[in-house]
């Protein structure tokens, strides 16, 4: 159940087109800087598959330029295995 | 507000401290910032657990795990970001099969059996080595994931208590050219500068170094400086196209171990130029040549010694004429044009240039002459040792830099100086209270020498400690079979099983991380402690305090005489005692206790953010100008250094060439990060990139199975076509994360003659479908 934060860079001018596609997006949650071409993503999936598919929709949007995990919180962090 | 929005607003809490971090200023909605939690999650700060950059965490605690993971934004490492794999570390301490019982080889078979037995026989049968075949049968081999206490007994229990200098760490693998380099230019090791030269450099050339993969949060700082600074410039100078060639300005490809020929071209169009900072050079560097056709190290007990000899300016011009831009455009597969804009963005006068390196230059069996190439580049231009004009060679390891390099876990060192220098054998007998007779004036065996010897029948015990060298010796077969001889005895310290467990007589389960208390020393000479957060499982037991327990058994009790409770303060302090002074003095332990790392030379209380310059290190005497004070007079060494070919190139028999590297989502064997799910699934076996049109023309399609074969061995792997890198016609690159298919089979065991460190980048293979 992966809960992540990052930060998100729009390239030059796109930031409002950035937060409309995000904020199109069902696992994500996002805070716009006021002042500064950021945004806070935080996204919320059921598992890792989600997630996955999540990452990779967020990396083909065009207006993004880049992004760079925070934080996060795995709530079955203790069940792992190889 | 439910447990999962909790979360999600902690989540949301972190994103805007970190980008509070880097962007002062920086403005959020005000309905945003209000009741973000602060968690009902205890957090506590440590380093990261994985590569060199060394991240600040914080880890956060409940009901005795650590269960979350987010950047420091107090840390002036990475200002509250985190990698893919740092933010999933804490996964890493609780997989399945996690040892925590030791294990002991009867009848072919690990059984399982006491901490207190294992311990015995690990001593039992380290002193009947050394009874029966001498003391330099045994070896330790350690890692640039030791933390500094580990590293720290370890050196003294092998060279000061039992006298032998077969002492050696898998820093050798990855960070021995770097060290070299800096000896042999500047006479002290590591950077002169810090991670705030990516605040203020314009232009950054990284040279074999795919940041964006290895080092993430080094390359995201770098690109927001790009977007913050419009002139800033990044330049991908790589043998293969990757994620980082992608986001740089400008990707330049060159032919493999061709570096030093276009580093000298760079050097040479300086000059011709009239780029060159002659002020400079004439009062800060002295100019030197070394040996050449020093050999690649194939055979066992290969030696050698290099020789620098004094030349003037002249004899250095003359020598770069055979460099001639527009000479080496076939060598180097690079255009005359390329090589001039890499010499203009170092020469222009007004542009702060950052070099960055890390593998690509230092497995190189050139891997000593490349690193002082490129700080000839700098010195010539004069962009050294200030904010923004730095030449800095990344690491790999946690703390390479803190235990392998400032403790000195090598073969040839000590805590201070060099096991050769009788002075720093003196020091060293009177801190650790033996008979300086004790510390051997000569080096033994460099690790890859210590396998040999290993095969040879010269070690017949070694004790392994975090590392996995059974997936990460080059030429392995051969260092495997030495390992499962008759009559050879082999500990293993570890986490989980791995390849090098396989062959162990002996397992001891380890604690790990934040299991123990310890520090790390990153690329930038910061030193970094964190506390013991979690209890360790099982029976398992700290490195450090690991070998105390073994020393003690061997009649060093004297030596060790820390109780468990003090033994971390108590080390400290006695290393301490090694580097005081202006020049390396380390930081106090309340402060590292307090704050998210310090820097060495840490003096009167302020991290030396750059060293060798008057106005920002006090160890400088010539006042407010550069003092190389690692070098007699001051002076730096400018170092006429050759182009000299890889040991094996493609022939006709083996016509591609086989480079090996990592992803971002595995530390190097996998051994962890593999069982980490979500990484494990994102990247779950190895695989070999293939440029398309070889791939075409062998009938390769997308994951189809290709066998690579060299003179030493043969694997079966996916082909990986267009997808995270690509390689030029003729080259292939594999990853050597996965333990199920062994790159290091195939690769070579030549290493630079200098440094002693292998080159995994350049050997000679054929490919086929398989």
């Amino acid at each position: 159940m992966p809960i992540k934060s990052y930060l998100v860079f729009p390239h030059v001018g796109k930031k409002e087109i950035l937060i409309e596609t995000l904020g199109d997006l069902n696992w994500c949650e996002i805070l716009p800087s006021e002042n500064k071409e950021l945004i806070v993503l935080v996204t919320d999936t059921k598992n890792e598959n989600e997630e996955e598919k999540c990452f990779k929709i967020i990396n083909t949007i065009p207006a993004l330029d880049h992004l760079t995990l925070v934080s996060g919180f795995e709530e079955n962090a203790n069940n792992v295995n190889k | 507000m439910n447990r999962r929005e909790f979360i999600k607003r902690m989540a949301a809490a972190s994103a805007i401290t970190a980008a509070v971090a880097m962007f002062p200023g920086i403005v959020f909605a005000k309905e945003q910032m209000q009741n973000l939690p602060d968690g009902d999650i205890l957090w506590k700060k440590s380093p990261c657990r994985f590569c060199g950059v060394g991240c600040g965490l914080k880890i956060g605690l409940q009901e005795g795990k650590a269960v979350a993971v987010k950047g420091d934004p107090e840390s002036s490492v990475n200002k509250g970001l985190c990698c893919v794999k740092g933010y999933h570390s804490v996964m890493a301490l609780y997989a399945k099969d996690r040892l925590t019982k030791p294990l002991v080889r009867k009848n072919g078979k690990l059984v399982e059996t006491s901490m207190e037995e294992a311990l015995d026989l690990v001593a039992s049968k380290m002193q009947g080595t050394i009874d029966k075949h001498g003391k330099n049968a045994v070896s330790m081999y350690g890692s640039g994931q030791w933390t500094i206490p580990d590293g720290y007994v370890a050196s003294k229990f092998m060279k000061g208590a039992i006298g032998t200098n077969n002492l050696e760490a898998n820093a050798r693998l990855c960070m021995a050219s770097a060290v070299t380099g800096f000896l042999s230019s500047f006479g002290m090791d590591e950077p002169m500068g810090c991670y705030e030269d990516i605040d203020h450099a314009d232009v950054f050339v990284l040279w074999g170094n795919n940041m964006a993969e290895m080092h993430p949060v080094l390359f995201s700082r770098m690109l927001d400086q790009r977007m913050q600074r419009k002139n800033v410039k990044i330049i991908d100078l790589a043998t293969r196209t990757t994620r980082t060639s992608t986001a740089s300005d400008r990707s330049i490809l060159f032919k493999p171990q061709t570096d030093l020929a276009i580093a000298n071209a760079i050097c040479y169009e300086i000059i011709n130029n009239g780029w060159m900072d002659t002020g400079f050079v004439k009062n800060h560097c002295t100019i030197k040549k070394g040996k050449t056709n020093i050999g690649y190290g194939l055979e066992d007990k290969f030696a050698f010694k290099d020789e620098a000899k004094g030349i003037d300016f002249e004899e250095f011009k003359e020598f770069l004429k055979d460099y001639k831009p527009e000479d080496i455009q076939e060598l180097t597969g690079v255009s005359a044009k390329d090589i001039k804009y890499l010499a203009y963005l170092y020469g222009s006068p007004n542009q702060k240039v950052t070099s960055f390196w890390c593998m690509g230059m230092n497995q190189h069996t050139r891997g000593t002459w490349i690193n002082n190439l490129v700080y000839n580049i700098h010195l010539l231009v004069g962009k050294i040792s200030t904010p923004g004009n730095s030449p800095f060679s990344l690491t790999g390891q946690p703390s390479a830099c803190g235990t392998v390099r400032e403790v000195g876990t090598l073969t040839h060192k000590l805590p201070h100086g060099v096991v050769m220098n009788e002075k720093d054998r003196k020091m060293a007998a009177e801190i650790w209270k033996v008979p300086v007779e004790n510390i051997q004036p000569k080096p033994s065996l460099h690790t890859v020498e210590m396998f040999r010897a290993l095969d040879r029948g010269d070690v017949r015990f070694m004790w392994i400690q975090v590392t996995n060298p059974m997936v990460t010796m080059p030429k392995l077969k051969r260092y495997r079979e030495a390992a499962q001889k008759d009559d050879r005895f082999i500990v293993v310290s570890d986490v989980y099983p791995t390849p090098t467990t396989d062959i162990a007589d002996v397992v001891l389960p380890s604690a790990m991380w934040i299991e123990r208390e310890g520090m790390y020393g990153n690329s930038e000479r910061r030193t970094q402690h964190f506390d013991q957060l979690v209890d360790a499982p099982g029976e398992s037991m700290s490195d450090t305090w690991q070998i105390i327990e073994v020393a003690r058994r061997m009649g060093f009790e004297k030596l060790f005489p820390w109780t468990y409770d003090n033994h971390i303060e108590e080390i400290w302090k006695e290393y301490s005692l090694f580097h005081k002074g202006k020049k390396h003095g380390m930081v106090p332990l309340e402060v590292l206790k307090s704050e998210p790392g310090a820097q060495w030379p840490y003096v009167d209380g302020k991290s030396t953010k750059w060293r060798f310059h008057g106005k920002y290190d006090p160890a400088c005497s010539k006042g407010d100008t550069y003092d190389f004070y690692g070098k007699p007079e001051g002076k730096a060494w400018i170092w006429a250094r050759p182009y000299e070919p890889a040991p094996e190139e493609q022939d006709q028999e083996y016509p591609f060439l086989l480079n090996t590297g990592r992803v971002v989502e595995h530390w190097h064997t996998g051994s962890m990060t593999r069982r980490i799910p979500v990484l494990h699934q994102a990247v779950p076996n190895g695989y070999v990139e293939l440029h398309p049109e070889d791939a075409k023309i062998m009938g390769v399609r997308n994951g189809e199975k290709v066998k690579l074969t060299s003179r030493r061995g043969e694997i079966e792997l996916p082909a990986s076509i267009n997808e995270r890198g690509k390689p030029v016609r003729g080259h292939v690159f594999v990853p050597f994360f996965d333990e199920g298919l062994l790159i290091n089979e195939l690769t070579l065991d030549a290493f630079c003659p200098i440094s002693k460190q292998p080159d995994y980048k350049k050997c000679a293979i054929k490919v086929g479908k398989a």
